[in-house]
């Protein structure tokens, strides 16, 4: 990709130094609020970045999810929260140490990984080669990343599923409150059926 | 709860739409790219749209916070109840083969189904959490 620049790659350039501007601009915001809306477009941001990277499904995902959804979220808790962070005075030594170390442990990792789109790397030479075959062999539907999901693989995605159960529960549980001592419901369970 | 008309009558015209997209989502899933999870969250998407412009009660009305509380477990047990009927069917846990005729048929169904538990597990839990943390605000 590097020394041929394709419009993809151009494309790709241009996202990823916008994701490093919303990054910057992250790290600096102050205002929880204006923080919430730079991670929503971070999201929109990598959402395009999975789109130039034909992963579709994965893009679906973040755009839904991390724009959609827990932008949501996050704007709700801040109403309850309150949207300005306490001016805190403390060394920026540690943090930038172990920030430094991390990125730099990543960026060593990157070393170590096949390049990038080779058809040879070990990830399509383990299971995959056996799933495509298999769906061309029983004309499986075209959209191999369902078949795999839902069908190959559908003891994970059971599991996925129970682990959305799961965090719904516990969210459900801590927020609601409602814990019953002795059958009776906390006082204020009863509040909060008014209008907003 | 202020009325702004543009967003009303915006959010009116998008949301019927969002809907059809979320479902288009889930039963296009085997031919393009999509599938429960994205059609869950979608879905509940709009459920959050609608109750960001129209308010929690109307919202509870479409959505009633005790049926959004069901489908938390429902869909779950859809998926597990898939794979336990194919085991009665004498294939393996979640093996689809059983289900028609031919194998193709058979797993379209299976994978029709068990995207639909993954559906309403999803949407319920997006659902249920936002009803939460809005619930809290009030308390």
């Amino acid at each position: 990709m590097i020394g041929n620049p394709s419009a993809e790659a151009l494309v790709m350039a241009a996202l990823l130094t916008l994701l490093a501007a919303v990054t910057i601009a992250i790290a600096r915001q102050r205002n929880m609020f204006g923080v919430v809306i730079m991670s929503s477009i971070y999201s929109f941001l990598m959402a395009s970045l999975m789109i130039v990277l034909d992963a579709v499904d994965v893009a679906m995902t973040e755009a839904s999810v991390g724009a959609g959804i827990s932008t949501v979220i996050l704007l709700a808790t801040l109403y309850l929260t309150g949207s300005m962070e306490y001016p805190q005075r403390r060394s920026v030594a540690i943090p930038l140490f172990v920030s430094i170390v991390v990125g730099a442990a990543l960026v060593w990792g990157t070393i170590g990984l096949p390049a990038f789109g080779i058809a040879d790397a070990p990830i399509h030479q383990h299971v995959a080669p056996t799933y495509i075959d298999f769906s061309r062999k029983h004309d499986m539907p075209p959209n191999i990343v369902t078949a795999v999901l839902a069908d190959f693989r559908s003891f994970d995605t059971l599991g996925e599923t129970t682990v959305v159960f799961t965090a719904g529960i516990g969210v459900l549980l801590l927020l609601q409150g409602g814990w019953r001592i002795g059958g009776a419901r906390r006082e204020d369970d009863t509040q909060g059926d008014d209008e907003i | 709860m202020r009325l702004d008309l543009i967003l009303r009558v915006g959010a009116k015209l998008v949301l019927p739409f969002i809907l059809l997209f979320a479902l288009y989502v889930q039963f296009h899933g085997d031919y393009g790219p999509g599938g429960g999870f994205q059609a869950g969250v979608i879905a509940a998407g709009m459920v959050i749209l609608y109750s960001i412009i129209f308010g929690v009660h109307a919202a509870k009305r479409i959505a009633p916070p005790i049926m959004v509380e069901m489908m938390v477990p429902m869909g779950v047990v859809i998926f597990t109840g898939t794979g336990v009927a194919s085991l009665l069917m004498g294939n393996n846990f979640l093996d689809y083969t059983g289900f028609a005729h031919e194998y193709l048929h058979a797993h379209e169904w299976g994978i029709l189904i068990v995207e639909f538990g993954v559906l309403v597990t999803v949407c319920g839990t997006m659902v249920a959490m936002f009803y939460a943390f809005v619930q809290r605000g009030r308390s």
